[in-house]
């Protein structure tokens, strides 16, 4: 591939909680392109997610994007539940500046929900508000918190859907998963950047 | 940000927005406090503006601790701070919007209260004049107390602890503004001074509450 990447990591190390729990991790991610990230609980796929986003500061190296390339979704879907499907949906969209909820509205079948309050939305139907509120940030690298939990099959259908889609039009997706979504994508497993016990030790925090 | 200040506007006066609480507890506190000093009207006109600008204040504080708590408990902080929006922004439309369902209608509720407080008739134009350039001070400082105790559960008493010493200044100028004014002396001063505090900490605190938020978001 040569075009350009969209997101490239160079030698990034994150901590959490002052630990580090990832480091050397150095990849590409070009237009087109989903990489899922796999791993078990506590292997630091949230802390990389995070650190893409520039929630945190990396530890070590550096991520190389355009920060306001990135659209990030978390386990919490950032819904007010006095507010209906539609409301919610068109503040994120007037936020980043894009006009129209129809297209997100209609790709996770939310069209017949609309004008219910989010609150009184079951957790799979929160979900699918909370990705759907991706499609209207316009951005072209996703980078995705284990997005199907709660999600039915079809559910899951819709959003494998969706992330091709958004492949197709030149974005990239990163996600951490533990399911196999079907998508045309490289998998990391990001146990490999667990950092040796020296290496930990040697960086201080106070330093920061 | 006008977006965000809408949807937050809309937010607080759906259902348990709390829009009114405020106001509510503004206005139990002034018709309370003439039960307890009793009717001689010489000592609530006495301590009418002080009355006032306290009830106000504690008003303010009630608030304070949801302006970004819910944000953060329902994850829609950790998307507003990758949003375009820069956190500087952010805090200071948090703050309008505080202002705006709390500070604004205590200003315009203030004088129907000093009449039941007594308050001397050459004062009202003072007190809402001070009251309109010392509550956003209020907000503001308040918005930056939030961003520090963001990420802690039971925030709201240490909100309250650290927020309540910076509010000394604005409740000391403007209760002595309007206390000027029931005795006939010019609240000039006292009134560019709470105007300095609230200009001052509009052009400080965003930024200092942004750092507090990308520390607790961390």
């Amino acid at each position: 591939m040569n075009q350009s990447p969209l997101l490239s990591l160079d030698t990034l190390a994150c901590s959490r909680g002052g630990l580090i729990v990832l480091a050397g991790v150095s990849l590409n991610i070009g237009p087109g392109q989903a990489l899922i990230l796999r791993g078990p609980n506590g292997s630091g796929k949230t802390t990389l997610l995070r650190t893409i986003a520039g929630l945190q500061p990396p530890a070590q190296g550096r991520v190389a994007t355009n920060p306001d390339a990135i659209a990030y979704s978390a386990h919490a879907d950032g819904i007010k539940g006095t507010l209906s499907v539609a409301e919610n949906l068109t503040f994120w969209a007037g936020l980043f500046g894009t006009s129209s909820i129809d297209a997100a509205l209609a790709a996770f079948e939310l069209n017949d929900l609309k004008d219910r309050r989010a609150g009184a939305l079951s957790a799979g139907q929160k979900r699918r508000l909370g990705l759907a509120r991706l499609l209207v940030t316009g951005r072209p690298v996703w980078a995705l918190d284990e997005p199907t939990v709660s999600l039915d099959q079809s559910a899951v259908q819709m959003f494998a859907t969706a992330v091709g889609a958004h492949l197709k039009q030149g974005g990239a997706a990163l996600i951490a998963t533990h399911i196999d979504l079907g998508l045309d994508a490289e998998t990391l497993d990001v146990t490999r950047f667990k950092p040796d016990r020296a290496q930990t030790e040697a960086f201080d925090e106070a330093f920061l | 940000m006008i977006r965000l200040l809408a949807r937050d506007l809309r937010l607080a006066v759906r259902a348990g927005g709390g829009f009114g609480l405020a106001l509510a507890f503004f206005l139990i506190v002034c018709v309370l406090i003439p039960f307890g000093v009793g009717p001689s009207s010489g000592i609530l006109g006495q301590i009418a503006p002080g009355v006032l600008w306290v009830g106000a204040l504690l008003a303010c504080l009630l608030s304070l601790d949801r302006i970004f708590a819910t944000d953060h408990e329902d994850g829609s902080l950790e998307l507003l701070a990758t949003a375009p929006l820069p956190l500087e922004a952010l805090t200071l439309t948090k703050a309008a919007a505080h202002w705006l369902t709390t500070g604004l209608p205590l200003t315009l509720a203030a004088p129907i209260l000093a009449l039941l407080l007594n308050l001397p008739m050459p004062a009202y134009g003072t007190l809402i004049l001070s009251l309109a350039l010392g509550t956003p001070a209020l907000s503001m400082i308040g918005a930056f107390g939030a961003a520090l105790t963001v990420g802690l559960k039971r925030g709201g008493l240490l909100l309250s602890l650290l927020v309540l010493p910076l509010y000394i200044p604005t409740l000391i100028f403007g209760a002595d503004a309007v206390r000027r004014a029931a005795e006939g002396q010019g609240a000039t001063t006292p009134l560019m001074l709470l105007a300095l505090i609230t200009l001052g900490s509009l052009a400080i605190l965003p930024f200092a509450g942004a750092a507090a938020l990308r520390m607790n978001l961390r």
